[in-house]
């Protein structure tokens, strides 16, 4: 890791939030990625999303391994021993995964923040912040390009994948709002140039994903709603998802990864 | 009468050069691949030598591959069968790993085992359309992706409709 700009310690405590916010996305994210292993419609999808989930907990890693760095807790303690109220996740991506049409939606929407956060992140003044989005950002292309594709097809498949894929955006829609709320202390990072502008990425993904959902797909957007509460607020179905992925780490707590 | 000429004994540290570390490395293969070896990746970013110390630095290639932890251990054991106690094994995410840095040679022998081999890594990262393949039986471009994600994180499953054959290509990353 090359060397950093120091950071204040206001700084520091802001960023160490934004990290697990971050990997929290991910983690349960890639949980749900995870859940269509041996149930996906057809094999090459099963392998698809193990691969996006796979990589989607590479970047987990990479932000709760900087977090560490900063003074953090260990990534394996972040990730299986923090009950419901401690995850910072959206609420987008803890909802159970639905149909196809849902999963690839939501799939897209994140994919697309992510994306576009990353390639801003590459511009951070904080040297390993930018060099984890160089890293990342080049396994998030596939992970757009191959969920862009699944949202054309359905929409544009038959009138029941359209409808599917039409509530599936009617439903996520709202909750992709919280993906561009920012954590305490978000504004001072971002003005010190360590954190991307959080607006002007929320203005890209918009563009994007109003592109390519209406003008490509045909599928209106529906109108704006706000995020809501925060990211301290949870879905009742989170908690019963930690349960099942933190079962293992829970049962054998002296056990090592390798 | 001469005493008998005793060869001196040195440590191995004493004349282990970096070279004899890279042609070490050479000979490990990447665990998913094994027709290439984790140098022709492009995957060992540096290795220094100080006295009886060797520490190789490494680049992952993708964030959450699982043979991480197998090259880690390879690389520290190749280094270690060369009689060196002192090894450590770094690895950094800068320069971000690149299909670029695979080489020619590796090229063609991933081309020989049937997997074509990355394009030249696009500037422009977010984009929503996939780059042009080769066929590695038959060269033609008159090809089809039947799946970005292979059996591995790195690999694409295409069918050529020149040859009739399914191949895999790699991600150009």
């Amino acid at each position: 890791m090359t060397s950093a700009i120091p950071l204040t310690e206001a700084q520091r405590t802001a960023l160490l939030l934004k990290l697990t916010v971050l990997a929290d996305d991910e983690i349960i994210l890639a949980h749900r990625g995870g859940e269509w292993t041996g149930h996906a419609p057809i094999l090459e999808e099963d392998i698809a999303l193990a691969n996006i989930a796979q990589d989607e907990l590479g970047h987990a890693g990479l932000y709760l391994t900087l977090s560490q760095h900063l003074g953090g807790s260990d990534p394996d303690q972040v990730a299986y021993w923090r009950g419901p109220d401690d995850y910072l996740n959206t609420r987008l991506v803890e909802l159970p995964r639905g149909d196809w049409a849902f999963t690839m939606l939501r799939q897209f929407l994140y994919d697309t923040f992510e994306a576009l956060w990353l390639e801003a992140a590459t511009r951070s003044t904080f040297a390993p912040l930018s060099e984890i989005a160089a890293k990342a950002v080049r396994e998030e292309k596939f992970h757009l390009q191959h969920t862009a594709l699944w949202v054309e097809r359905l929409a544009l498949g038959t009138e029941e994948s359209a409808r599917r894929t039409q509530a599936a955006l009617n439903e996520l829609w709202p909750y992709a709002a919280q993906l561009f709320q920012p954590v305490e202390g978000e504004e001072d990072l971002t003005a010190a140039g360590i954190l991307p502008d959080l607006s002007a990425v929320q203005a890209r993904w918009h563009d994007l994903v109003a592109r390519h959902l209406q003008d490509k797909c045909g599928l209106p957007l529906p109108a704006t709603t706000g995020a809501g509460a925060g990211r301290d607020t949870h879905t009742e179905h989170l908690a019963p998802l930690l349960e099942e992925m933190q079962s293992v780490a829970r049962a054998y707590p002296d056990a090592e990864s390798w | 009468m001469r005493p008998p000429q005793v060869p001196a004994v040195e440590p191995a540290s004493h004349t282990l050069q970096p070279p004899a570390i890279w042609a070490a490395l050479a000979r490990i293969p990447d665990p998913e691949i094994p027709v290439v070896s984790i140098t022709d990746m492009g995957m060992v970013r540096h290795v220094s030598v100080d006295g009886g110390r060797v520490s190789v630095t490494f680049t992952p290639t993708f964030s959450g591959c699982p043979a991480l932890y197998v090259i880690r251990e390879s690389i520290e054991q190749a280094v270690r069968a060369l009689g060196v106690a002192d090894v450590t094994v770094l690895s950094t995410l800068t320069p971000p790993w690149t299909t670029d840095w695979i080489n020619e040679a590796a090229r063609e022998r991933l081309r020989e085992y049937g997997i074509a081999p990355p394009a030249p890594a696009e500037p422009d990262l977010i984009q929503l359309e996939a780059e042009p393949t080769r066929c590695p039986r038959c060269g033609s471009l008159n090809v089809r992706m039947t799946a970005s994600f292979g059996p591995t994180l790195c690999k694409r499953l295409y069918v050529c409709d020149s040859c009739r054959e399914p191949f895999e290509g790699f991600k150009s990353v």
